[in-house]
């Protein structure tokens, strides 16, 4: 399977964000406007950092927002938001996220494929700062379509 | 061998940390399986496991196991997942 389709409406650039809840809050609004998810899953994402901690920040600079699947997922799904400023999310090694990918699953056994081709994506060093200084949806999309 | 990768809820980031774990363990050439769980299935799921890969955030909630458990802070970053595990493994 695939890499889920990112449509330029789930991609956000520059994105203004006070806190780590505003910052996740930009990705949930990018699944709800490109109809992957409801507004209720982006409460579930910020209830997961609050139960968890941090970790969702895997790597220096990057958030992957995500919660388990239900019945506020329309589809599976993927997101992207740069932040116009670094937000700390309280990680003591990753901190401060600028690139917040976000992802929502229908089901949890079919997504490890399509999480590989974000693994794919992602192994490159270069890719979290390059999507940092995005200045286009449309790079960040050619980003994301190569794999 | 078995090895634990462990997130919050058991998917996304764990997966994540299981397609990159593989691919550590192909090139030290070490064969093991990897399980992905989450914080409430880690003591079932890694009772018979060598190592417990996870984020910082999450040691603590771990609890009590016989396993190595192994930080990994870049979960991209298949020279550090190589690195730590060679050392966990190797002795």
């Amino acid at each position: 399977m695939p890499l889920p389709h990112l449509p330029l409406n789930a991609i956000t650039i520059g994105a203004h964000a006070d806190d780590w809840p505003a910052a996740i809050t930009a990705a949930g609004d990018a699944l709800v406007r490109s109809g992957a998810a409801t507004s209720a899953y982006t409460e579930r994402m910020i209830a997961v950092i609050r139960e968890f901690g941090a970790y969702i920040v895997i790597a220096p600079g990057l958030a992957l927002a995500h919660a388990r699947p239900g019945a506020d997922v329309l589809t599976d799904g993927l997101c992207v938001v740069t932040l116009a400023e670094p937000v700390a999310f309280g990680h003591p090694h990753n901190d401060p996220v600028s690139v917040i990918v976000g992802l929502a699953v229908t089901g949890a056994d079919d997504h490890l494929q399509f999480v590989a081709e974000l693994a794919n994506v992602f192994n490159d060093p270069k890719v979290i700062s390059a999507l940092a200084g995005a200045t286009t949806a449309e790079f960040v999309q050619s980003v994301f379509g190569r794999s | 061998m078995k090895i634990v990768v462990m997130c919050g809820i058991g998917l996304g980031t764990s997966a994540i940390l299981k397609v990159n774990a593989e691919r550590a363990l192909e090139r030290l050439d070490i064969d093991a399986s990897v399980q992905a769980t989450d914080v409430a299935g880690v003591r079932a799921a890694a009772a018979d496991a060598q190592v417990i890969l996870t984020s910082s955030e999450l040691v603590n909630a771990i609890g009590k196991t016989n396993a190595d458990v192994i930080v990994i802070n870049n979960y991209f970053d298949v020279d550090e997942l190589v690195a730590k595990l060679e050392v966990a493994l190797g002795s």
